[in-house]
């Protein structure tokens, strides 16, 4: 120990101090602080790079799924205007039968009630005629000597003739 | 091609290094050097600081090889002169009329002749002026200041062009985010670690590169040094007590939730406390380093005091080298401890704490 402090230089001790102190103002200054600040700096580059590329591939992902999404949509849209446009047609077609087969029937009942009325008219018109007929045949009958039955039978047959021929 | 070239560059070192010891123990040869007293007072020489910078030594021809650092005194003014005026602390140098002599590694006041008086424990008696010289220490953290400069310079220099370091940077760098990662942060907090962060990095580097240059040739000893230690100690405690916010304070002079008698008992111990810290960090660093620096030159020094040479040798060579690669991990070791306390000291004083952490705080003082 007395070794100790007999071997401690002043000079020494205070050269030390001043080296020191000089030599850590000029390191803080001209070493020190310029490379920790590019080191950080270069960290939180790298930090930051690292983070956006992360975000970047989850962004991706995203779009992805949008993507995904959006074909899932409009996949599901096609099939419903398909789906629609087939409904659309069978309702269609359906009310197109339905109509003609309406107009059909009524065209129908129009003829049938066509054909019912001249029918009637006709046959009015045959009743008529058969009235004057026979009227004309009386008349004539009538008109005629009904001398013998030789003629009267003559005349009712050529009558009926005429009617016939009509 | 990288893993190739660390590879190498790692067993370069480790030759370097072990070449590196055995230059030492060339310097040592002096010529003469070979009895067990002279290789103890060859060991205790070179732990010692000097006034020269010496490369090596011809102890036959007394010839030596290096430059003379300047001497500065101050004793009724300023002295500057040049240390070869002593030549090798073999004359005294007169000065302004004023007469210095080396003995034992430092400079007294003498009269013409040179006379040094010894008193009964053979201390010398006469004065010693106040003794501001640039020695063989000093210039080395000069040097090593310069080189931390040029590195750490040129490193910041490269960020300016490229996020990414080129060349020797790509070493550095890791360096640097290992201090800022593992040290600072883990025992000061995210918050606060930045204010820190250059007395760390400085003492880590500036420690680191001095072991290093223990083991080079050039055989300096600079942070097996208790002076430079206790310089850096005393800059550890200096931050952290000024740094220090106020629940430390309150810990050392009014420790919540003991009665009253035991805090004003505790104050003296808190205040012990404080200082033991940075006087352990002192002790480590210094009595580490001077140890590895006995033992490597301990174990060199056999092959000069064996009978046999060759046996000795390669025994001496053996031990040496496996000493010698310890001693870069040490080198490492106590710049990263050193470094470690002074964060875990700087963040004991600025932690915000709850009480429930007391436990643990005391448990970390103890280290």
């Amino acid at each position: 120990m007395e070794k100790l402090i007999n071997d401690f230089s002043f000079g020494l001790f205070f050269w030390q101090g001043i080296i020191l102190i000089i030599l850590i103002v000029l390191l803080r200054k001209f070493a020190w602080k310029p490379i920790l600040d590019s080191l950080n700096t270069r960290e939180e580059g790298i930090k930051n790079a690292l983070e956006s590329a992360e975000k970047a591939k989850q962004e991706m992902a995203n779009l992805k799924a949008d993507n995904e999404k959006m074909l899932q949509e409009a996949r599901a849209d096609r099939d419903e205007m398909l789906k629609e446009a087939q409904e659309m047609k069978k309702k269609i077609m359906a009310e197109a039968t339905e109509d003609a087969t309406e107009k059909a029937n009524t065209i129908i009942a129009k003829a049938q009630e066509t054909i019912q009325s001249e029918k009637k008219a006709a046959l009015s018109e045959i009743n008529e005629q058969v009235a004057t007929l026979s009227l004309q045949i009386a008349e004539k009958v009538i008109k005629q000597d009904l001398s013998d039955d030789k003629s009267q039978m003559e005349l009712i047959n050529k009558m009926l003739d005429d009617v016939k021929a009509n | 091609m990288q893993n190739f070239s660390i590879t190498k560059f790692i067993l370069s070192l480790v030759v370097f290094c072990s070449l590196s010891t055995f230059a030492k123990g060339d310097n040592e040869s002096k010529g003469a050097v070979d009895s067990k007293s002279e290789i103890d007072a060859y060991i205790d020489h070179h732990l010692q600081d000097s006034y020269y910078f010496n490369f090596w030594s011809d102890g036959e021809t007394g010839e030596h090889v290096g430059f003379p650092l300047p001497i500065i005194l101050i004793d009724d003014g300023l002295k500057v002169f040049s240390s070869s005026k002593f030549h090798h602390g073999e004359t005294v140098a007169e000065v302004d009329g004023n007469y210095y002599k080396i003995y034992h590694g430092k400079i007294y006041k003498t009269d013409a002749e040179g006379t040094i008086s010894l008193d009964e424990d053979n201390h010398p008696t006469n004065s010693k002026p106040l003794d501001l010289s640039i020695t063989k220490n000093v210039t080395t953290m000069l040097l090593t200041s310069v080189l931390l400069l040029l590195m750490f310079g040129s490193l910041a220099k490269n960020y300016k062009n490229s996020q990414l370091p080129k060349g020797f940077g790509r070493v550095l760098e890791p360096l640097v985010i290992y201090v800022r990662d593992d040290i600072a942060i883990p025992n000061i907090g995210e918050k606060k670690y930045r204010k820190f962060m250059g007395f760390l990095l400085t003492v880590f580097f500036f420690i680191w590169i001095l072991n290093l240059l223990g083991m080079t040739p050039l055989g300096v000893n600079v942070t097996g040094n208790i002076a430079v230690t206790a310089c850096l100690a005393l800059f550890t405690y200096l931050i952290t007590q000024f740094s220090a916010n106020k629940d430390y304070w309150k810990h050392i002079f009014w420790m919540p939730g003991v009665p009253v008698p035991m805090k004003i008992i505790l104050i003296p111990i808190e205040l012990l406390g404080t200082l033991t810290k940075p006087f352990a960090l002192m002790i480590r660093l210094f009595a580490n380093i001077t140890a590895g620096h006995v033992v490597i030159m301990s174990l060199i020094a056999l092959i000069f005091v064996g009978k046999n040479v060759y046996a000795d040798t390669s025994i001496s060579l053996a031990l040496a080298l496996f000493i010698s690669v310890i001693e870069l991990l040490v080198a490492f070791l106590q710049a990263y401890i050193f470094t470690m306390l002074s964060a875990l000291f700087i963040g004991l004083a600025v932690e915000e704490h709850d009480h429930a952490h007391d436990e643990e705080l005391e448990t970390n003082e103890i280290i």
